[in-house]
């Protein structure tokens, strides 16, 4: 029951923010309500029994992406000008696409069967020991390169920033 | 126990722990100003009076509500009004918010009824605190850039990318933490820790306890890590254009960080509310003793406070001149009078053996006060260190974080690796 009202609270909170988010002028506030729709997200990873995973998507995207991101438009002008609603070449087009995208989606979901309820997971799903040992055992690789595309990205950064190496 | 009591229990511990939380306030900041006077060799704030009683200066707090509440929240023209009146409320938001996790004794349990002096058990407890903590950078961006002027923006610039680099060098000080405990839960972080004090991890980890601690000071923004609100530089930095209540909130937040912060240090260093070589089990098995030598360090501390204030009072008669002399009287007389209250009752309750839910009762509001009382030694360190270090230049601030903590935070984890591979516990 509390889970139900949970849900449907955060699923619709996120979709709102998600639609606030692309349909904002200013940067800044689209910015914010990105902030809650991952907010609202990490609830609903709290609901999946998967609470690891939600504090880290607070922690991580909230606390840190998305604070630098903030850092970044603060820095740019957004003055009344500077903030005029911008026109995308080929609008019509774009949207006719996108429109028909979701009809096909929409099409699909009702007319297969109806999806089977899916197994309930054991009580220790989720918890930080397993998906610590998942993470360095059976998933080993993909971790490793994980980290090696980090270590990339890192590199180039600081090669951008500096001016004399 | 059905849905509705278990509903009505969770809301009353919410608003049991949250007003004392915010009751701590208006006492820390009397403390503050208190502990900057001591320092400072000044006497302090001794002005504000209610009918000539000044209780030392905390009716000052009580003045400052007043005044904070009651005047006018003003804005220049260059605010923008959605976020401005928000990022106060982010910022007492998030402090209150950190509590919840907070095991403040261990459950106290009577037969099969069970009481946890704790909002939520989450199993990622540690982690929850980390992560809200970190939303707290947004009051501070946020009250910055939407005040629209130059000096708050640079305050919130600085602050903000202060706070994202110290909460690297912290998050590196309590994986350490994870690693010896193996455990994210708070609760299971203080019983690991148990009641012998070399056991506690300061003494396993001090370098994760001098990272963190020093990370908590930039977390809470105060000196000497204060630039984000540097007052020489930019005059108050991201809460310049604040004023009455929302600036209020601003400055309860401070505090309230610093409750949680002392707490947080409290339970992941200093055993939380272990008494130093008494564990649980002794004291429920000698829960009369407890009770009986509680008891007369009660009393014959309270007969020799009253005798001192009361001496006070005696000797430096017509000093003043006026009401301020009978100051001492206030707290001096009840103090005697309780003091040989207890002398009495001792000789009564002295034979009386507690029966098993009074000890458990005992036990545990010891325990809730001798965390309470190891918070509070922590909040006075922070003001300590306040009133006695100078600010850092923001490069020193940056090289400090960057370059000195940052790999001391990895070499702590590698430690802390060996330690949990090598040494049998």
């Amino acid at each position: 029951m509390l889970e139900t009202i949970l849900f449907y609270l955060f699923a619709a909170t996120s979709v709102t923010t998600a639609l606030l988010v692309i349909s904002r002028v200013n940067p800044l506030m689209s910015a914010l309500w990105l902030v809650v729709c991952l907010a609202s997200s990490a609830g609903l990873f709290a609901l999946l029994s998967a609470p690891f995973l939600a504090i880290i998507q607070i922690l991580v995207y909230a606390g840190a992406v998305m604070v630098l991101f903030l850092f970044v438009i603060m820095l740019i002008d957004i003055s009344k000008e500077a903030l005029k609603p911008r026109v995308v070449r080929f609008a019509k087009v774009v949207a006719v696409s996108i429109t028909g995208y979701f009809t096909v989606i929409v099409c699909i979901v009702l007319w297969r069967p109806s999806f089977l309820p899916a197994p309930l997971a054991d009580a220790a799903y989720g918890d930080v020991k397993v998906l610590g040992k998942m993470l360095l055992t059976d998933y080993a690789v993909p971790f490793e390169l994980a980290s090696l595309l980090l270590l990339a990205a890192m590199i180039g950064a600081v090669v951008m920033g500096k001016k004399k190496l | 126990m059905d849905f509705g009591t278990d509903i009505l229990i969770a809301l009353g511990k919410v608003v049991l722990i949250v007003v004392m939380v915010l009751n701590l306030i208006p006492l820390l900041i009397w403390m503050e100003r208190k502990g900057a006077a001591y320092i400072q060799d000044r006497r302090g704030p001794n002005r504000c009076h209610i009918l000539g009683i000044r209780l030392g200066g905390i009716i000052h707090s009580l003045a400052d509500a007043v005044k904070l509440v009651t005047k006018g929240s003003t804005s220049t023209s260059a605010t923008f009004h959605p976020l401005f009146v928000i990022a106060p409320m982010i910022s007492l938001f998030v402090a209150c918010v950190t509590v919840a996790v907070i095991p403040f004794t261990e459950p106290l349990v009577i037969g099969d009824f069970t009481f946890q002096f704790q909002i939520a058990d989450l199993s990622a407890g540690l982690l929850y605190v980390i992560a809200l903590s970190s939303l707290s950078v947004y009051a501070i961006l946020l009250a910055g850039w939407s005040s629209g002027g130059k000096f708050s923006l640079l305050g919130a610039l600085r602050g903000s990318s202060q706070m994202i680099s110290y909460e690297l060098a912290m998050g590196l000080a309590i994986v350490a933490i994870f690693l010896v405990s193996g455990s994210f839960r708070l609760n299971d972080i203080v019983a690991e820790q148990g009641a012998i004090p070399w056991h506690w991890n300061a003494v396993r980890l001090p370098l994760s306890f001098i990272l963190l601690f020093t990370a908590m000071f930039a977390e809470t923004n105060r000196l000497p890590f204060d630039l984000p609100e540097g007052e020489s530089e930019l005059s108050a930095g991201y809460h310049t254009e604040y004023s009455a209540m929302r600036f209020g909130a601003f400055f309860m937040a401070e505090y309230a960080h610093l409750v949680v912060g002392s707490l947080i240090v409290t339970l992941l260093f200093f055993g939380g509310w272990h008494i130093p070589f008494l564990s649980s089990a002794t004291l429920h098995a000698h829960a009369s003793d407890v009770l009986r030598i509680l008891w007369i360090i009660g009393g014959i501390k309270a007969l020799l406070l009253g005798a001192f204030l009361v001496r006070h009072f005696v000797r430096r008669k017509g000093y003043w001149g006026d009401l301020r002399d009978y100051e001492f009287l206030v707290f001096g007389v009840p103090l005697l009078l309780v003091g040989l209250a207890l002398a009495v009752g001792f000789f009564v309750v002295g034979p009386v053996v507690l029966p098993e839910w009074a000890s458990r009762l005992l036990v545990f509001l010891l325990q809730l006060g001798v965390m309470l009382a190891k918070t509070l030694f922590f909040v006075w360190v922070f003001i300590w260190v306040r009133w006695t270090l100078p600010r850092f230049r923001y490069d020193q601030l940056m090289r400090l974080g960057w370059k000195v903590m940052i790999p001391l935070g990895l070499v702590n984890i590698f430690i802390a690796g060996m330690m949990t591979m090598y040494l049998e516990r």
